[in-house]
């Protein structure tokens, strides 16, 4: 009789347990979304060549060793210019350490539409001029704006799809900017 | 080409509702409506949008027997936007654009067809979407 009643307490202990640890976790908050990508995850940046306002021709891949943050926008596309001066701040901030800003505009009219609003606007980073097949080489950017925040070695790091906070880019720039180029294959060396 | 989880960032389609047949008879003016709705949650800017950059709604004629003889657009929405300072000319849920036809006193007589198409360039309050082109086919039967 004794040893029913300690099994029946211990069942007891252990469901009240169980249940407190379901609760317990049901409250703790998601897990915060990570600011970048990790290394093994990150894939290489499509190089593409597209011309500035000038005409010259711009690769992406002109800037290895850089961390790029390449934004897909319109100069119709609203939330698209609520980005865009944080984009000039981190320009100014950041250059010094080796970052720059690439604004790729998708409007159809080109520079025609695009040289009055960068004129404007004063907008202090290289802006090109993208088409179809660069479009469908960053997964067809059917929604504007669509961000991508490059690492020193090319490889997409962080990917934002429509409006998201400044600080989002300035976190995931500054993890960038303080990781060294070709950290990649270093850690790829570590796991051998 | 990139894998990208971009699932729920589809561009919203312009549902365009079936018009019925019109009868339209040689030297008159006829009257149509052609009502189409956006999915809730997404705007298109109006056909007077309150920015220069912005794209206008537009319905274009581009081929048929009748003389299309004014646009009317649907009224527009003054909404303010979180990505906005101030509130844009927009249209959302079900809206109707309606056109007056002269018919043609030598229009053949007999059923035909008038098209068009529907501009229109939408966003959320997050992102924005390309301008797309949706065709409509109006039925008609001249008399």
């Amino acid at each position: 009789m004794t040893r029913v009643r300690v099994y029946l307490r211990l069942a007891l202990i252990a469901t009240v347990a169980a249940l407190l640890g379901i609760v317990a976790c049901s409250q703790q908050p998601p897990p915060a979304k990570p600011v970048v990508k990790d290394n093994s995850k990150r894939q290489k940046a499509p190089d593409f060549a597209l011309k500035d306002s000038s005409g010259k021709l711009v690769h992406l891949a002109d800037y290895k060793g850089k961390v790029v943050l390449l934004d897909f926008w319109a100069t119709w596309c609203g939330p698209c210019k609520i980005e865009i001066p944080w984009f000039m701040q981190f320009e100014q901030e950041y250059r010094s350490r080796g970052f720059e800003v690439l604004g790729v505009s998708m409007d159809d009219d080109g520079w025609k539409a695009i040289t009055p609003y960068v004129t404007a606007r004063k907008l202090n980073y290289r802006v090109v001029l993208g088409d179809d097949k660069t479009a469908d080489q960053y997964g067809g950017l059917e929604a504007l704006p669509t961000t991508f925040v490059i690492d020193r070695d090319g490889r997409i790091a962080a990917t934002h799809v429509g409006l998201v906070n400044k600080k989002d880019f300035s976190d995931a720039i500054e993890k960038l900017l303080e990781a060294p180029a070709g950290d990649a294959d270093v850690n790829a060396r570590r796991s051998d | 080409m990139l894998t990208l989880t971009l699932a729920a960032q589809t561009s919203p389609t312009l549902t365009v509702a079936p018009v019925p047949t019109v009868k339209a008879k040689k030297g008159t003016v006829a009257t149509v409506t052609v009502r189409a709705a956006l999915p809730p949650g997404f705007h298109a800017n109006s056909n007077t949008p309150t920015d220069a950059y912005l794209i206008p709604l537009t319905m274009k004629w581009t081929g048929g027997p009748l003389q299309a003889d004014g646009v009317t657009y649907p009224k527009a929405d003054l909404e303010k936007y979180s990505f906005s300072d101030k509130p844009l000319s927009v249209v959302t849920g079900e809206f109707s654009i309606t056109t007056k036809f002269k018919v043609p006193v030598d229009a053949p007589p007999g059923p035909s067809a008038e098209n068009g198409t529907i501009r229109f360039q939408a966003c959320n309050d997050r992102m924005c979407f390309a301008a797309k082109t949706v065709p409509v086919t109006i039925s008609l039967n001249i008399e």
